[in-house]
């Protein structure tokens, strides 16, 4: 879109009325959105959302790399939940393969991907709040993240861009202490839930600045193709996790939160609510760890051990062969869906048969969520948009892709 | 689970509630299909598509109510060249489908399935942006990620990766 002219893309209809921009730089947009509003004094005539400043071309890149260097680029999708990413594009790519994944690496990929899901959350609460008034929440919500972090830190050496999940596996057995360390997390998060609610849920600022406000209806939200928190939030019972599991996530018993108002105040509570569940989850990935390999057998695809590596010829020509010219993957189509804290997160890999995937599509969650905020806003007033914003839970990131 | 072979014959295929029905409405409307991986694919005349995904959204057997994606292929240098694909999904029955259509490198040109799912509007966007593909009868057809003013439609297989410099 006409990203650098000075002239908005919105004209005014009538005289009465006056166009205002907001962003890309306003902070409550979180990162580069950029909304142009017609308004009619406070009131919301008409809203356009302009996306696109954080384009990079990941898709057209994807294209240049082998199969197993995607998923790094898959981190910096959406940077709040970069293994939901990484899950989903291997599960795509080892559904090409037709590669059966060890129990382990499974239950290890459903215990981060809830870590994750807490990590994403906690921001999007945090940054919400303070969007809306309410500073407090926001210190509190980063004190338990950091602890997130730290776990995602001591698992894979890296605090945000993880990079953990391989084709085939896992890429590290996790260090010693690990489980306990996130039992403990487990232990106490609840508590730390209970804290941010007795700050927000019973507020009666934040009731009436979030009750009511940027409503949307189950079939708008179908229509539309909106999807997790922003689509249960008006009622709609479907969870992917639970409706078409993946990576074993039919051996959890978890329950899906839904509000039926369709309002600010309900996207909230399906995400506070969702925090105690994803907590469970990972309570009952913790205790039903299977033991085992955390790669699949799989010589040509997944890469041999360190030590293998070094001592034994075989592993090294393959070692050599993954890195220096990939690995073919049958040709085919896959469409992976997954549940991100965002709601469908889909990767469409087509393969022709080469090392490079001839085609990689990001399905974003946000991208398609975004399309409500018009349909929320009508109507409303300037003070309400940044409220539905919030709620919408935006990463531009994956937006613009 | 070990890969078993792609089936692409109609007649087996025939049973999938979705290509009975759309074989009901119209023979021509179904060109091929194919069972892939534990997914259904159906390639579509490029003329049915609107009514199309509105038989499949609105059909009890079906009830594809939701639009999960709607992408696009460039099989540069082969004719036809691109091939338009959409994502359903139904909520109710838990299934998906992939809808495809396949468009020559000439006139690409598709109807909009916006009157069928109001969503669609940003998906298609972003491929006449990328891909150069015109959905006729969008109301707002304008590039989405690209600047305004930005030549040709990068994820095109004949543009370059690095672009032109």
């Amino acid at each position: 879109m006409a990203h650098l002219s000075p002239t908005p893309v919105l004209e005014p209809a009538q005289d009465r009325t006056m166009i205002l921009n907001m962003g890309p730089q306003h902070p409550s947009t979180h990162g580069v959105l950029r909304v142009l509003l017609e308004i009619d004094g406070e009131t919301i005539v008409r809203i356009m959302p302009d996306i696109g400043f954080l384009h990079t071309g990941i898709e057209k890149t994807c294209e240049a790399k082998f199969y197993q260097q995607v998923v790094p680029l898959t981190d910096r999708i959406d940077y709040l939940c970069p293994m939901t990413n990484n899950l989903c594009y291997v599960l795509a790519v080892e559904k090409l393969l037709g590669l059966e994944i060890p129990a382990k690496a499974q239950w290890m990929r459903v215990l981060m991907n809830e870590l994750t899901r807490i990590n994403s959350h906690l921001v999007w609460l945090g940054t919400h709040a303070l969007d809306i008034g309410a500073m407090t929440v926001f210190l509190y919500c980063f004190r338990e993240r950091e602890e997130v972090l730290r776990l995602f830190e001591a698992v894979s050496g890296q605090r945000m861009m993880t990079s953990y999940f391989r084709i085939g596996g896992i890429a590290l057995e996790p260090p010693l202490g690990f489980f306990d360390r996130v039992r403990e997390f487990a232990g106490y998060f609840p508590e730390r839930v209970n804290e941010y609610e007795n700050l927000l849920t019973g507020n009666p600022i934040w009731m009436m600045r979030t009750k009511g406000v940027a409503r949307m209806t189950a079939e708008d939200a179908i229509a539309l193709g909106a999807s997790g928190p922003t689509l249960r939030g008006s009622g709609v019972d479907f969870d992917l996790r639970r409706d078409m599991p993946y990576s074993g996530y039919e051996n959890f018993k978890f329950k899906v939160p839904i509000a039926q108002e369709g309002d600010v105040f309900s996207r909230y509570m399906c995400r506070v609510a969702e925090l105690r569940e994803s907590t469970e989850i990972v309570r009952q990935a913790l205790d039903g760890m299977p033991e085992g390999p955390i790669k699949a057998d799989a010589p040509g695809v997944v890469l041999p051990d360190r030590e293998k590596m070094k001592t034994q010829m075989e592993a090294l020509i393959y070692h050599f062969k993954i890195i220096t010219e990939g690995f073919a993957v049958p040709a085919g189509e896959v469409y992976q869906a997954v549940e991100s804290p965002r709601g469908e997160m889909g990767y469409y890999v087509v393969s022709d048969g080469t090392a490079k995937p001839y085609r990689v599509h990001m399905r974003a969650a946000c991208l398609a969520n975004l399309q409500t905020l018009p349909k929320m806003c009508e109507g409303a007033l300037i003070a309400d948009v940044v409220a539905a914003i919030g709620s919408i839970d935006i990463v531009l990131g994956e937006i613009d892709r | 689970m070990p890969l078993s072979a792609a089936s692409t014959d109609l007649e087996q295929l025939k049973g999938h509630p979705a290509i009975a029905r759309l074989l009901a409405w119209n023979q021509a409307s179904v060109k091929e299909a194919k069972f892939d991986r534990d997914e259904m694919t159906i390639y579509l005349d490029r003329s049915h598509i609107r009514e199309a995904c509105e038989i499949l959204r609105d059909d009890p057997e079906c009830v594809f109510n939701f639009l999960s994606d709607v992408t696009c292929l460039d099989w540069f240098p082969a004719e036809p060249r691109f091939e338009v694909i959409y994502h359903l999904l139904s909520i109710p029955k838990k299934e998906r489908l992939r809808l495809k259509v396949r468009l020559d490198g000439t006139s690409p040109v598709i109807d909009s399935v916006m009157p069928v799912w109001a969503g669609a509007n940003y998906f298609e966007r972003e491929i006449f942006d990328l891909f150069g593909i015109r959905f006729s009868g969008h109301p707002y057809l304008r590039r989405l990620l690209m600047p305004e003013d930005w030549e040709g439609h990068p994820l095109r297989k004949d543009y370059p990766v690095e672009g032109y410099r």
